[in-house]
């Protein structure tokens, strides 16, 4: 799924990375603890998270995060956001809760990252 | 294929920093892909650098890390001083944590640091010395 369709159903604001918008995930991961991210995530996943700080992009660029969702109307500081930028990392806002955000991304037909047997 | 190092550099990280937290991590992930090694070779050397880098600023003074590239082989070395590890089998079990509220803002500090370093490393030493330090051997081979 292309990144611009996330957006629609996540009803997200875009932070950082609007030219990378064109990007597709199929895999997504969701947490706010990073440590979890770097054990579980594959190269390519769609983070979920309502961490906003500066951890979050670093820890995403580390992985392979392809791009973050901030749930919960988090907005990512402005270190996170100058970070992104320099890595072209594309940054999205989200109002929904982590719940109604991972509900909506899996009836869309994205699959849970990292999970063995997972659909 | 050979022992012989390419590249070697050194860096510091400041204990207690949490605003520059990861910044050798990055750039090592960027030497690395400068270098040319593999993407998931990349990858495993910049989790086990970044988690390894958390460890210095949450609970050390400050360390040296010693970056060395050669074909065969990725080593990085985290050398700190500070208060050490009283029981690292203790440390080594997923879960066990020493962090404060503050590194748990940060999304670390859960347990899983040293445990996702050693996943992501072919070999892993450590050695500590209440007190004095830690020192920390990460070695990664690429093929």
């Amino acid at each position: 799924m292309k990144l611009a369709q996330i957006i629609e159903l996540l009803d997200c604001d875009v932070v950082a990375g609007a030219k990378n918008l064109g990007l597709n995930v199929d895999a997504v991961f969701a947490a706010d603890l990073m440590s979890d991210v770097l054990a579980f995530t594959t190269p390519g996943a769609l983070l979920l998270t309502g961490l906003a700080n500066v951890q979050s992009v670093i820890t995403a660029h580390v992985a392979e995060v392809k791009a973050v969702v901030y749930v919960r109307g988090k907005k990512p500081d402005a270190d996170a956001v100058k970070l992104a930028e320099q890595k072209g990392l594309p940054l999205l806002a989200s109002p929904l809760s982590m719940f109604t955000a991972c509900g909506r991304l899996f009836t869309s037909g994205l699959k849970s990252d990292g999970e063995q047997g997972g659909t | 294929m050979s022992d012989e190092v390419l590249f070697h550099r050194e860096f510091s990280v400041a204990g207690g920093d949490f605003s520059a937290a990861g910044t050798v991590s990055t750039q090592i992930k960027s030497i690395l892909q400068e270098i040319g090694f593999e993407p998931p070779i990349i990858r495993r050397a910049a989790i086990a650098s970044y988690e390894a880098e958390m460890n210095v600023v949450m609970y050390a003074e400050k360390a040296v890390v010693r970056l060395s590239a050669a074909p065969n082989s990725i080593r990085i070395e985290f050398d700190d001083q500070g208060r050490g590890i009283p029981d690292i089998d203790m440390a080594m079990q997923e879960g066990y944590s020493t962090a404060t509220p503050q590194m748990r803002e940060m999304g670390f500090g859960a347990g899983m640091g040293l445990p996702n370093i050693k996943r992501n490393s072919d070999v892993m030493e450590i050695t500590s010395e209440l007190g004095k330090g830690t020192r920390l051997k990460i070695t990664i081979f690429t093929e």
